[in-house]
């Protein structure tokens, strides 16, 4: 037997995990990692899932966190590419989970590039 | 957390198709890819493009794969769910477009741009097994806001508000059937669910139950409370495995969460569910049969009044409604009524759910706001008739409807309007015609089912409809005069007058509309000895063009009935003797004429 309490905490925690399933959000945010064979190798796994436990924890709702495959330069792998309607497509290279939770807190929550983790350092 | 949804289609048709073994498939290579953590599969109720079917559609990317076979889920997990690269090989494609536009989500398809999605909104999203799920999309709110801020009447005056008719086929107010009920004199009163769908070709109940059962629930519970109701049965035709089982499940998970049961969230209501299942009978769709048949008896119907708002179930004042009509119930609380009412034309508020058949390109399940016009369904939803051919009719209602021709496609679609031209809403079957059917057919098709289902309580129905047939048969045998077609009319009229129940009484709609509409069909078959489309075997027969026949005998050797032998006659030109049929022999299978590769045979 439920309270009222209780189907309402039930319906939060359900609506973190079926918001995937909602594609009618334009002004999201997509977070793309490159999970072909060289990002996985690289060690692309733990970067996507620590963006996923990261922005679950903050609610972020409006964050989308898909793969992508092989995006051309496998030895920058693990790649992520972040979309921000409105602005400039931003491009991270060589992260790990550390690196991807610095990432929500700063660019995704606080709108603050991290520009250490920018793949124009490589070239 | 789950990084990615797979939904598979598990309504009835992509069931029969094989999603059950492709949902079991995707669980055991994710298994097998250590992908347990990362994905989650969800079988999921009808998506409504059911001619596409079997349907998967992969989160978050939202990308829409139809037609998937077992052997393809292997490239699915191991390109999609590994790599995060969509397989473009098996996306859906709509036939509209080029051919190399890909639509990757459902929403972004034809088939869904113009509709709008209430009694459906969940089908095809949630896992109807999962009562967290209907949960998380607003699921047993509804209930939680009648038990908590609104008195009876007041949940009764916000369904009088928003217009809500039974999608049943009548169109009765649904607030006032509540209102009735509620005023009734009673100590004991009960509420019921029609979902005795029998109409052939309808499938919109089976779908709303199999895809979303909770939103029948919830309804049922706040229309118990809005009647003062402790006690709802909900009639489902045993044909519905999949539907019963679904329904049955879900009233385990709300009884264990006490949303069914005594002292609901400890608001001090009571209100439990049961299920009835039907035996098949179409006449069990009546509701006072459908009653009959619950209490345990012979399903059969009784005059009205008293109607089931006085006098229903074990002779207690009940509600009954129909299960799309329970399944906007729900939204109309939450959302107003106005927000109901914005949608559809004046006397006809809201959505309806219709399941698209026949000659069409679109195979499935549509719901559409009132007033939308039939072309919209048929040709934008729909995607038009196949293979070139062209749209001669489409019939609405089932049996008890009528058949709609190529000239009032543009009327609004909404109850007063299709009642108007002669059909009526009905539960929501929609069958395509195209020029190959031909109407007396159809109309004998949908009468010889009445026949056979007539209870046989009534005269005019039993015997009535009987002879209607034999009438019909007659024309499509050739045998009919003009006399016998104004005898057919006549008798319609008095069927439709003297019957007792709804059966009987729209039991010759699919006759009168053909009539009305197609009489120079008619009229072929009893002046002409014709049948235009060439349907009708007594009418039809086969010859072959002597001097096209070459001889080679193809045609004698797939002749089931030996009918076809060789002649003396050798035509200019040609070595071999050629063929003709012994028209007393022969079947009208048409066999010879797929065969014949030199066009030599002809129907006329």
């Amino acid at each position: 037997m439920k309270s009222i309490a209780d189907i309402k905490a039930i319906r939060e925690r359900m609506q973190s995990q079926i918001i995937m399933r909602d594609n009618s959000d334009s002004d999201e945010i997509r977070v793309v990692v490159g999970m072909a064979t060289c990002g996985i190798s690289a060690g692309a796994r733990p970067v996507y899932n620590a963006f996923i436990d990261e922005i679950a924890k903050r609610n972020l709702a409006n964050v989308k966190v898909t793969r992508t495959g092989c995006l051309g330069m496998c030895k920058l792998e693990p790649i992520v590419e972040i979309y921000v309607p409105n602005k400039e497509k931003v491009t991270y290279c060589h992260l790990d989970a550390e690196k991807a939770v610095n990432i929500v807190v700063n660019h995704l929550v606080n709108g603050n590039v991290c520009t250490e983790y920018l793949v124009n350092n490589e070239e | 957390m789950y990084r990615s949804h797979v939904l598979v289609c598990g309504g009835t048709g992509c069931h029969s198709n094989n999603s059950s073994k492709i949902l079991d498939e995707f669980n055991a290579l994710i298994k097998a890819n250590n992908l347990e953590n990362d994905v989650q599969t969800v079988q999921t109720g009808c998506f409504g493009l059911c001619t596409v079917g079997p349907v998967v559609i992969v989160y978050p990317e939202g990308a829409f794969y139809s037609q998937i076979k077992v052997s393809d889920v292997k490239e699915i997990v191991e390109e999609h769910l590994i790599k995060g690269r969509i397989v473009d090989r098996l996306l859906h494609k709509d036939d509209h477009e080029t051919a190399d536009n890909k639509v990757t989500a459902l929403s972004e398809t034809n088939f869904y741009k113009k509709q709008t999605r209430v009694a459906l909104r969940n089908c095809g999203v949630i896992d109807p097994e999962n009562i967290d799920e209907y949960i998380a999309y607003d699921g047993y709110q509804a209930l939680i806001k009648a038990l908590t801020t609104l008195t009876p009447q007041e949940v009764i005056d916000i369904v009088l508000k928003s217009g809500l008719r039974g999608r049943g086929g009548a169109g009765f107010p649904t607030g006032r059937k509540w209102q009735f009920t509620k005023d009734a004199v009673g100590d004991v009163k009960y509420v019921a669910c029609n979902a005795d769908e029998g109409d052939p070709g309808a499938f919109m109940d089976r779908s709303v139950l199999e895809g979303d059962p909770h939103a029948v629930i919830e309804a049922m519970a706040i229309a118990g409370y809005a009647i003062g109701a402790k006690q709802g049965y909900i009639y489902v035709r045993a044909e519905y495995p999949i539907a019963v089982n679904r329904l049955q499940i879900a009233i385990k998970q709300a009884r264990e969460y006490g949303l069914l049961g005594k002292n609901i969230l400890d608001t001090g209501f009571d209100f439990d569910l049961e299920v009835r299942l039907g035996a098949g009978a179409f006449v069990c769709g009546e509701e006072t049969a459908l009653m009959t048949s619950i209490e345990g008896k012979r399903g059969e119907p009784r005059p009205r009044p008293p109607f089931p708002a006085n006098k229903g179930l074990f002779g207690k004042p009940t509600v009954l409604n129909n299960v799309e009509t329970y399944a906007n119930i729900a939204q109309i609380i939450l959302k107003g009524p106005e927000w109901f009412a914005s949608m559809g034309t004046e006397k006809s508020k809201g959505t309806k759910v219709f399941a698209l058949g026949g000659k069409i390109v679109n195979t499935g399940l549509v719901e559409i706001p009132m007033g939308t016009p039939l072309r919209t369904i048929i040709e934008d939803i729909g995607g038009g008739i196949p293979n070139g051919k062209k749209f001669k009719a489409a019939q609405t209602g089932g049996p008890s409807g009528g058949c709609i021709p190529a000239s009032l496609l543009d009327v609004p679609i909404d109850y007063d309007n299709l009642t108007a031209i002669g059909s009526m809403m009905g539960s929501g079957g929609l069958i395509v015609m195209d020029e190959d059917n031909c109407m007396v057919d159809i109309a004998k098709f949908f009468l010889e089912f009445t026949v056979d289902e007539s209870c046989g309580k009534c005269t005019p129905c039993r015997i009535g409809n009987k002879r209607l047939l034999e009438l019909l048969t007659k024309v499509t045998e050739g045998t009919a005069t003009m006399e016998d077609l104004e005898k057919m009319e006549e008798l319609c009229h008095y069927i439709k007058a003297n019957s007792l129940c709804g059966l009987g009484q729209t039991a010759p709609n699919p006759v009168l509309s053909t009539l009305r509409y197609f009489k120079d069909e008619y009229i072929a078959h009893v002046q002409e000895k014709r049948c235009p489309a060439g349907v009708c075997k007594k009418l039809v027969s086969f010859t072959i063009d002597k001097e096209k026949c070459i001889g080679c005998g193809m045609c004698a050797r797939q002749c089931p009935a030996s009918a076809i032998v060789k002649t003396d006659y050798v035509a200019p030109g040609h070595k071999l003797p050629s063929y003709e049929i012994d028209q007393s022999k022969c079947v009208k299978c048409g066999a010879c004429v797929s065969t014949c590769k030199f066009k030599a045979i002809s129907k006329g």
